[in-house]
């Protein structure tokens, strides 16, 4: 992968400026290829990682994995109707994936309540869903290669040779 | 009690760097850019490799010379990598980290008073342990050479009694590394001479700029040369304490004598975990080299930026900037920045005595705290120009 982007996806505060620094390039340079890879949508957008173990608020929310089992459509095979699923704003992911069920939901919602509802309500109604199994996240490890812990200090003594 | 201690002992430099050393360990907060070691821990494969040796009872003692497999591994890394071609058997030695390797190189080669070269700046325990083994240390002064040895420079420090050359390249404290044409030329002095090179290639993995060769792949260098390695800075295994030496049977073997009185054997649950770096590591290596390699571009165009003059290291994960715009002396300076914005930093006569211009900075830390010791040395700088 381009330096650049292995860069921004490590962190994606960095300055056009620091980048150049890093890279022995103009910034104006760097300026110029990020916005070629914005608006080739390469790069889609910035955000935090948020460990939200940690944060304790009323808004606190409910996430569970779906399986779904679907008949395939003629002519658009799983597309026509994984866009309908994935449509939906409680589906934060959604993969097509091979093995004894076909597409892997990844749902969010206020409560257990609201995300029972959209598996009952929404998504095991559709023509298509011959049916689901859902997993409700009990918590979460490491997502996006970050491990869900506190910082770790520097355990290295302070100098050395 | 001092009438104890042995003379060559108390004839050891005892150091004022020792003192600053531990205004720096006494204090909160500080960003240290005085560190010798990477900011990564090991990668998890290879520590896992470690654990699952435990959990199978490897808890033993291993061969003198160090477990099979992992001289194997050795044997195989040197000639996949480098066209290197050691013998498992007879000139591949497992060692305590490549200090350990140093010590009983030297011990295993110095008469009394043979002189062994030292070009300055060099790493800081070859001096003294050369000094133990009852040589000489020649230090040769490489400032006007941007701290490279050169063939002349050799030659002028070269007499009857001189045994050895030491030195390390891509180097602590400069991160200076050599060519294969500055290899050559050098080579053809050492080897005209005859004299030996302790090749301390630690940092070998962590060369940016150009493909790094091994002194011992120089055409006619093999026979005098002592090749030392070890895990801890490509594979970040400081702690683990595992280096090798590889070299003439005889020398390995004389070396392997030593070890075998004093050492024994390297821990066996290091020996495994180094197995697994030889093995599945390399990505992980290419990973961290990636990024010490953006920030040594940015550490160095930085401390440039803010007056103090710096070359370009080629490797490891160090930059030697002067100070001289300050007209501090370096233990001065280092105190200083250390009180006034809590940055360390390792005062260059650690590394030789003339180098009182001069400070080492690792820049084996997370961008943002470079970031963050930039802006500080930057304010620093400032207030205490001559300028």
């Amino acid at each position: 992968m381009d330096d650049i982007l292995e860069i921004l996806e490590k962190d994606a505060r960095l300055s056009a400026q620091e980048i150049a620094k890093m890279t022995r390039k103009k910034p104006e340079e760097v300026k110029k290829i990020i916005d070629k890879y914005e608006k080739e949508g390469i790069i889609l957008k910035y955000k935090a990682v948020i460990n939200r173990e940690l944060v304790r608020h009323k808004d606190e929310e409910v996430r569970a994995i779906i399986e779904v089992n679907l008949t395939p459509q003629k002519d658009v095979g799983f597309d026509k109707i994984a866009e309908r699923i994935y449509s939906f704003p409680e589906v934060y992911a959604c993969y097509l994936v091979s093995g004894t069920y076909d597409l892997l939901v990844f749902v969010r919602g206020k409560d257990l309540h609201s995300v029972a509802r959209f598996v009952s309500e929404k998504l095991s109604p559709m023509e298509n869903v011959k049916g689901v199994v859902t997993h409700f996240l009990l918590k979460k490890y490491k997502e996006d290669g970050v491990i869900l812990k506190q910082r770790q200090e520097d355990k290295r003594i302070a100098i050395s040779y | 009690m001092k009438q104890f201690i042995a003379q060559k002992v108390l004839n050891m430099k005892p150091s004022g760097i020792r003192q600053f050393f531990d205004l720096v360990l006494g204090m909160k907060d500080v960003i240290s850019l005085g560190v010798g070691e990477p900011d990564f821990v090991t990668p998890w494969q290879i520590r896992e490799a470690g654990i699952t040796s435990l959990e199978q009872g490897y808890t033993s003692y291993t061969s003198n010379k160090g477990l099979l497999k992992l001289r194997m591994a050795i044997h195989q890394y040197l000639k996949k990598q480098y066209g290197l071609n050691y013998s498992t058997e007879d000139e591949i030695l497992v060692t305590v980290g490549v200090s350990e390797a140093v010590d009983l190189a030297l011990r295993a080669i110095v008469e009394p008073s043979d002189k062994i070269i030292v070009p300055s700046p060099s790493y800081v325990s070859y001096g003294p342990m050369t000094e133990l083994a009852g040589g000489i240390p020649v230090y040769v002064d490489t400032r006007k050479d941007k701290f490279k040895l050169t063939a002349d420079n050799l030659k002028r420090h070269l007499d009857a009694k001189t045994k050895a050359i030491i030195f390390n390249y891509p180097a602590n404290p400069t991160g200076v590394s050599y060519t294969k044409k500055e290899l050559e030329q050098l080579a053809e002095v050492i080897i005209k001479h005859k004299i030996l090179v302790l090749s301390d290639e630690i940092y070998g993995d962590l060369t940016y700029d150009f493909a790094h060769t091994p002194f011992a792949t120089i055409k006619g260098m093999q026979k005098y040369t002592i090749y030392l390695n070890g895990f801890s800075k490509s594979y970040a295994m400081t702690g683990w304490r595992v280096g090798y030496a590889c070299g003439p049977g005889q020398i390995i073997h004389a070396m392997t004598k030593i070890h075998q009185y004093t050492i024994m054997c390297v821990s066996i649950t290091s020996q495994m975990a180094a197995c697994e770096a030889l093995h599945s590591g390399s990505s992980s290596v290419e990973e961290m080299k990636r990024e010490y390699r953006r920030r040594r571009e940015f550490i160095v165009s930085e401390l440039n930026r803010i007056g103090l003059d710096c070359h370009l290291p080629q490797g490891a994960f160090y930059a030697f900037p002067s100070i001289k715009i300050t007209g501090l002396d370096c233990l001065e300076f280092s105190k200083k920045l250390l009180k006034e914005e809590k940055v360390a930093v390792v005062p260059g006569t650690a590394f030789g005595e003339e180098l009182t211009d001069y400070i080492r900075i690792s820049y084996a830390s997370s961008f943002d705290k470079l970031k963050e010791a930039v802006t500080r040395m930057e304010r620093f700088v400032k207030r205490h120009s001559k300028t």
